[in-house]
């Protein structure tokens, strides 16, 4: 059943490509900078191509069926895209070409900072930040530039509600910033009166998931807004939820300062088994001074007979450079190809569907599963995965789903709600899938009661079984055998 | 066009399970003053206008594939065997999410198990986290979780000036706001680019010494010498490597490193204009449980059979929030598979060979600026990356170039003020003798060089 790895495929002279001879005449290497040994393997071309081939086959993944990963937005990456960012005219360009070599790169980049700004009310683009976690510590560090441009250096408590992402808090942590946690209320808002209570002028500002990780919408957003900025605090706004609002509001809108965008979620950038992501970060007027560098401006404006040119520009302020380069480009390009192919009406649909989707399935399990905030939802929503009198758990639950053939939601997240199961459907998903994916959990509810067992050591009909996890961190073996290098 | 199956009768029959009449019903919890508002982009195209129009766009761009290009300060112009792009694509993969369902995710985790394995192999190193957005994340990371092992007490890092610049702006991006500070590379004055300088910074106070291999100018130097001397004062040594160099020479692991980053892009990876590609991440088991990162292990499935799960994940956001050892959570998964891939099947040979090719073609090309009174500036041995001295500013001969069919190399001005006129070439195993010596007789005809 398992594939062996490269290493034990690996046969002492076999090849996989060859290099033409050189052509120039024959340099002497210094010899004592020579390596003795490298222990990589040696295969052949088709030995490369079925072991991967062969691993592949372990995957499940969105090409293959449903894949409702809550707050993760798996929707289907459409195939063009994959096309059109692989033209050789985008793939081969060198980053430190001169400007007037990179005018496609530089157009489509500097269209894109436009787009994003349009769709989510900022008004300045960072497209720098290679994945949502980057874009919230860029935020985060705007966030502190800001403040300390004013001279106001006694701001370091970041609000942040129960329910976010694990990523908030520890974005804020890596610049030391004190966390206060904000509560949620009875119908999975921020709770006012903590929030008030919270408010001072020692706070950077709040950042907030909205629609939250709950999967709804907060009632009172724009008071929630109000406190925060009335105490000289900035909104962040984690985009991770933006599928859900696409040509529904506008964040900036709203009142938030910023927000980092995943492509890789609502703009369907493939997720790649976990990166590359791609995270830009939109700011508010009052922040623009402060993006990271580069941006891409005009930086000679067109004439009658020229198309303008576009550069490479600083911002005064800026936070400085948050990688090399210019960010993930290749993920730029599937967007554009994305946003093109959408036009604003293409794009509000995305988020109605996936609404639509989402409140379906919620309305279709509510009887068997408990709903803990009974709403309607925006593009996720989370049940208890549980039973009265029963010993299962979410994670059986999701485990039995893949028995299914269905990727099972997100355990144990967020953190108020017991034995989670958070699950985000995307626009994507027919009805039938939809309907598919619930008949499957109202079976899992039934065996609860008929046969437990069935579910508690699930899955049964997948290429593995449940992995020894505390095994695998007590043992450590992170890497294969190498004939050189046995670790202790 | 949209990827939304939903005929209307199925709609509609949703809304009726729902108990809502429209699909604008479900919307009014959004403050009603901002709901839908008008979007101002492009109507919808087609698959067939959306192809020709990012086409267009592409065709804009001039490229290594209608030129020479001896540009590489940090991205190299390798050959990628067709093999890689073919595995890349099987939605097995790129449509996957991070494994953490290893019932179902077994591919990617065996193969990011495998990249692990292949970087100790390259680096000489005995452990390997599944990857970083890039080389100068990479060496941002390895700033953290020097400080971290230090707990606090070691707050200094000394970069190198040799180290690429983005990394070190990078690096100094994510400090900023923390008790770090950054010495040895100012580049205002005039350089010292001596080990020697270096190892005078580190004090009692220094938590770590950034050094590249080879450095920013493609010098290799054999850091033994120093990373002894540095460890010597209590401090921790990152090599920043180039991967392919580790075909042929002797790795940072064999010098005493601690940690080795650098970029993968040379290992399968297209140049992309930068990005995505990914930041391998090496380091001592030691310093395991202070390391940033995705960490795939070998562990047992229920029914007996060999596996690998996601491990060490309480270290991660998602658990710890903010005492985690970062706030990342992916990894470039897909560009770690790539260069797992790409290693794979060039393999020991192979590797071996691009390397060598890219070293005799670098040479080749020195001696022939020599012969044509063109200054190489190195004076130590270098790989496949040098420095030469010209008689004029390096964008406006970059600008000649262009017309020649070249693009030339990196204008070195930019990040150290002191090598006005110095341009920084490259050189691998895609760049012919033809190519070489077009480039360099053009630079020497040229009244400016």
């Amino acid at each position: 059943m398992r594939e062996p790895t490269i290493f034990e495929l690996s046969s002492p002279g076999r090849k996989g490509v060859t290099f033409p001879a050189s052509d120039v005449p024959t340099s002497e290497l210094p010899k004592d900078m020579l390596r003795e040994d490298l222990p990589l393997p040696e295969l052949a071309e088709v030995d490369v191509v079925r072991h991967y081939t062969h691993l592949s086959h372990y995957n499940y993944s969105v090409d293959e069926g449903f894949y409702p990963l809550g707050s993760c937005t798996m929707k289907y990456n459409p195939k063009i895209n994959e096309d059109t960012c692989r033209l050789p005219g985008f793939i081969h360009s060198h980053p430190l070409q001169p400007v007037e070599t990179v005018q496609g790169n530089l157009a489509l980049m500097f269209e894109m900072q436009e787009w994003l700004k349009e769709i989510s009310g900022f008004s300045g683009v960072t497209l720098v930040p290679a994945a949502g976690a980057h874009g919230e510590f860029t935020g985060v560090l705007i966030m502190a530039a800001y403040h300390r441009a004013r001279g106001d250096f006694k701001r370091n408590k970041m609000l942040i509600p129960d329910a976010a992402h694990g990523t908030n808090p520890a974005s804020a942590g890596m610049l030391g910033m004190e966390i206060i946690t904000i509560p949620s209320d009875a119908n999975g808002n921020v709770d006012l009166d903590e929030l008030r209570a919270a408010c001072d002028d020692t706070i950077v500002g709040m950042m907030l998931t909205n629609p939250n990780t709950l999967g709804l919408f907060d009632e009172h957003i724009l008071e929630v807004v109000r406190l925060v900025r009335d105490n000289g605090g900035l909104m962040y706004a984690d985009g991770a939820n933006l599928n859900a609002l696409l040509g529904i509001v506008r964040p900036g809108d709203l009142g938030f300062d910023v927000m980092h965008f995943n492509l890789h979620k609502t703009f369907a950038v493939p997720h790649g088994g976990g990166g590359p992501g791609s995270g830009p970060v939109g700011v508010s007027e009052r922040l623009m001074e402060f993006l990271p560098c580069p941006m891409v401006g005009i930086v000679e404006e067109a004439t009658e007979d020229t198309p303008p040119l576009y550069g490479f520009v600083e911002p005064k302020q800026s936070i400085g450079r948050m990688k090399s380069f210019h960010g993930h480009f290749g993920a730029i390009v599937r967007t554009y190809t994305y946003i093109s192919m959408h036009g604003p009406e293409g794009l509000k649909e995305i988020s109605q569907y996936a609404v639509l989707n989402a409140n379906y399935l919620q309305a279709r399990l509510r009887h068997a599963y408990k709903v803990p905030y009974d709403r309607i939802c925006m593009h996720e929503f989370v049940m208890e995965g549980r039973f009265e009198g029963s010993d299962i758990r979410a994670l059986d639950i999701s485990k039995r789903l893949m028995d299914f053939g269905f990727h099972p939601p997100t355990n144990y997240f967020p953190l108020i709600v017991h034995e989670a199961l958070m699950i985000e459907p995307t626009e994507t998903e027919s009805k039938q899938n939809c309907d598919a994916f619930a008949d499957a959990l109202l079976k899992i509810a039934e065996e609860s009661k008929t046969d437990p067992e069935v579910i508690k050591t699930a899955p049964h009909n997948t290429p593995f079984g449940r992995m020894d996890e505390v095994k695998a961190a007590r043992e450590l073996i992170l890497c294969c055998w190498l004939p050189d290098q046995e670790l202790d | 066009m949209t990827y939304i199956p939903h005929s209307s009768a199925e709609r509609d029959e949703m809304l009726e399970t729902i108990g809502v009449k429209t699909l604008d019903d479900l919307f009014k919890d959004i403050p009603a003053e901002h709901r839908f508002p008008k979007l101002d982009l492009p109507s919808a195209l087609s698959e067939m206008e959306a192809g020709e129009l990012l086409a267009e766009l592409a065709s804009y761009n001039e490229t290594n594939k209608e030129m020479a290009s001896f540009l590489g300060a940090g991205m190299y112009n390798h050959y990628v065997p067709s093999v890689v792009d073919h595995i890349l694509r099987r939605g097995e993969f790129y449509t996957a999410y991070t494994p953490y369902q290893p019932e179902i995710s077994q591919g990617t985790l065996q193969a990011i198990f495998e990249y692990q394995s292949l970087m100790t192999s390259l680096t000489g190193m005995e452990l390997s986290n599944a990857s970083h957005y890039d080389g100068a994340t990479a060496t941002a990371e390895a700033v953290n979780m020097a400080y971290a092992i230090s707990r606090g007490k070691r707050t200094k890092v000394v970069l190198s000036p040799g180290v690429h610049p983005h990394y070190r702006e990078t690096v100094k991006t994510y400090v900023q706001m923390q008790d770090i500070q950054v010495t040895g590379d100012d580049v205002s004055n005039k350089m010292d680019m001596s080990l020697e300088s270096l190892v005078d910074q580190v004090d009692d106070s220094t938590a770590l010494v950034v050094v590249q291999y080879p450095d920013f100018f493609g010098n290799l130097l054999d850091y033994t010498d120093l990373i002894t001397k540095v460890h010597a004062k209590g401090a921790l040594v990152c090599v920043v490597a180039n991967p392919t160099a580790l075909g042929l020479f002797k790795t940072p692991g064999e010098m005493g490193a601690d940690i080795v980053v650098g970029e993968g892009q040379p290992l399968g990876l297209p140049l992309w204009f930068g990005g995505p590609s990914l930041g391998f991440f090496t380091t001592l088991k030691k310093h395991v449980h202070k390391m940033a990162g995705r960490l795939v292990g070998e562990t047992v499935d229920s029914r007996g059979e060999k596996g690998y799960v996601l491990t060490l994940t309480a270290r991660e956001q998602h658990i710890k929030r903010e005492r985690a050892t970062s706030n990342i959570c992916s990894n470039q998964g897909l560009m770690a598979l790539g260069s797992a891939v790409y290693l794979a099947l060039v393999g020991k040979n192979g590797l071996k060979q691009v390397a060598n090719l890219c070293y005799q073609k670098a040479h080749y090309a020195a001696a022939q600026f020599k012969k044509h009174g063109i200054r190489v500036v190195n004076d130590v041995p270098f790989f496949h990356e040098f420095v030469i001295e010209l008689d004029e500013d390096v964008s406006e001969i970059n600008e000649h170039l262009l017309h020649h069919g070249i693009i030339g190399g990196y204008d070195l001005s930019k990040d150290y003020p002191t090598l006005k006129n110095h341009m920084l070439v490259a050189f691998t195993e895609m760049n012919s003798k033809e190519q070489i010596d077009l480039f360099v007789e053009t630079l020497a005809e040229e009244p400016h060089a």
